[in-house]
């Protein structure tokens, strides 16, 4: 079985911290996976295995969203911000900001559910803190 | 590290789609990945040598001391001659000492050669480790950004073949303060049935009480229509 089929049928059991997770593997060569955390349905995590790492990332919004003069206004902001952020990481992959966390591949399931659990609400805070800066 | 951060860096901005191309090597990410290998196989080299050079280096070091104790062996003989006043059998022994000495300073440069030996497989052994795992992780950061990028292929192309697109960011905040919202009144559509459950424990009080209502009792139907019927 494959890391990610390990990691839908660990974490449709699970019960994390009263969150469960809905999990729904996305097509195509690579292997990735859609989770819900439930109470956070809204901000999808797509998780993806790689040699060294476990990789949560949650897409905030395209690049094209934001007002242009405000670039770098948010780019500070997110950097300010990246610190304090439990776990998680701000990034741009393409034209999306996404925010992240990564995992060593040999993390407890413990682990990979908490940072589940905690990504999902910090989107939510992220999203909230770009509010102003979208168009 | 040849700047993999820089590189990785510069090709993003260009667009490259091959980022293992463009950031590890001009050949790319294969011969990359054979380099690790061959280096790997250069280790197991260097440890089988070490294990070879080490055995000898035993071999001269137990031969120097069989040397070592044959010298103080022969040198008391030699004392013991000397005490018989024989001096001829002293010079023999002291010839023997003498090629004991000779092949003794043989074997101690052949344990110096094969010190310095040791030390420069062990140093090998410690390059290549250093080798090896700076080319891992500079190979890790490529694959990584290569896989993040097609995992977000992957998703865009996903949720276009729904029909939809990745939620822009007004979407996804419009839905969360909607469920926000929807909570907030479920909260209060709570608090107001809870306020009508207990408006019908006042009335069971009341009732209870005799002061409301009151039970539908077949005693008093029957005294109604009873009472009907004389009227």
């Amino acid at each position: 079985m494959s890391k990610t089929q390990d990691l839908t049928c660990m974490l449709g059991d699970k019960n994390f911290e009263g969150h469960s997770f809905n999990c729904l593997p996305i097509k195509g060569e690579h292997e990735v996976l859609q989770v819900l955390v439930s109470d956070w349905e809204d901000m999808p995590i797509y998780l993806t295995v790689t040699d060294t790492q476990i990789l949560c990332i949650t897409y905030l919004c395209r690049k094209d969203e934001i007002k242009q003069d405000q670039l770098s206004n948010l780019n500070e902001l997110l950097l300010e911000l990246n610190v304090s952020v439990p776990l998680s990481s701000f990034s741009l992959v393409d034209d999306y900001y996404v925010i992240f966390g990564a995992l060593a591949t040999t993390s407890s399931d413990e682990d990979i559910c908490k940072e589940l659990v905690t990504l999902a609400p910090n989107a939510y805070d992220a999203l909230e803190a770009i509010e102003s800066y979208l168009k | 590290m040849s700047g993999v951060f820089n590189k990785l860096w510069t090709a993003l901005r260009g667009g490259v789609r091959e980022i293992g191309d463009a950031v590890v090597d001009a050949n790319g990410v294969r011969i990359f990945e054979q380099e690790i290998e061959d280096a790997r196989a250069n280790i197991s080299d260097a440890k089988r040598s070490l294990t070879e050079v080490m055995a000898n280096k035993m071999q001269a070091e137990r031969r120097v001391k069989e040397l070592v104790d044959a010298i103080s062996e022969h040198e008391a003989f030699a004392v013991k001659a000397l005490e018989k006043t024989d001096e001829g059998l002293a010079l023999e022994v002291a010839e023997k000492i003498a090629k004991f000495e000779t092949e003794k300073s043989e074997q101690d440069a052949i344990v110096q050669r094969l010190d310095r030996q040791v030390d420069a497989l062990k140093n090998n052994i410690k390059n290549a480790e250093k080798l090896i795992a700076d080319h891992e992780r500079e190979l890790s950061i490529v694959k990584t950004t290569e896989s993040v990028q097609k995992a977000t292929e992957q998703v865009v192309e996903n949720i276009a073949s729904n029909n939809s697109t990745l939620n822009s960011a007004r979407d996804s905040l419009d839905r969360i303060k909607k469920r926000q919202q929807m909570r907030q009144d479920q909260m209060e559509a709570g608090e107001v049935l809870e306020k009508e459950f207990s408006g019908n424990d006042l009335d069971t009080k009341l009732e209870e009480a005799g002061i409301k209502g009151g039970k539908v009792d077949a005693e008093a139907i029957l005294a109604r229509i009873k009472s009907k019927k004389e009227s």
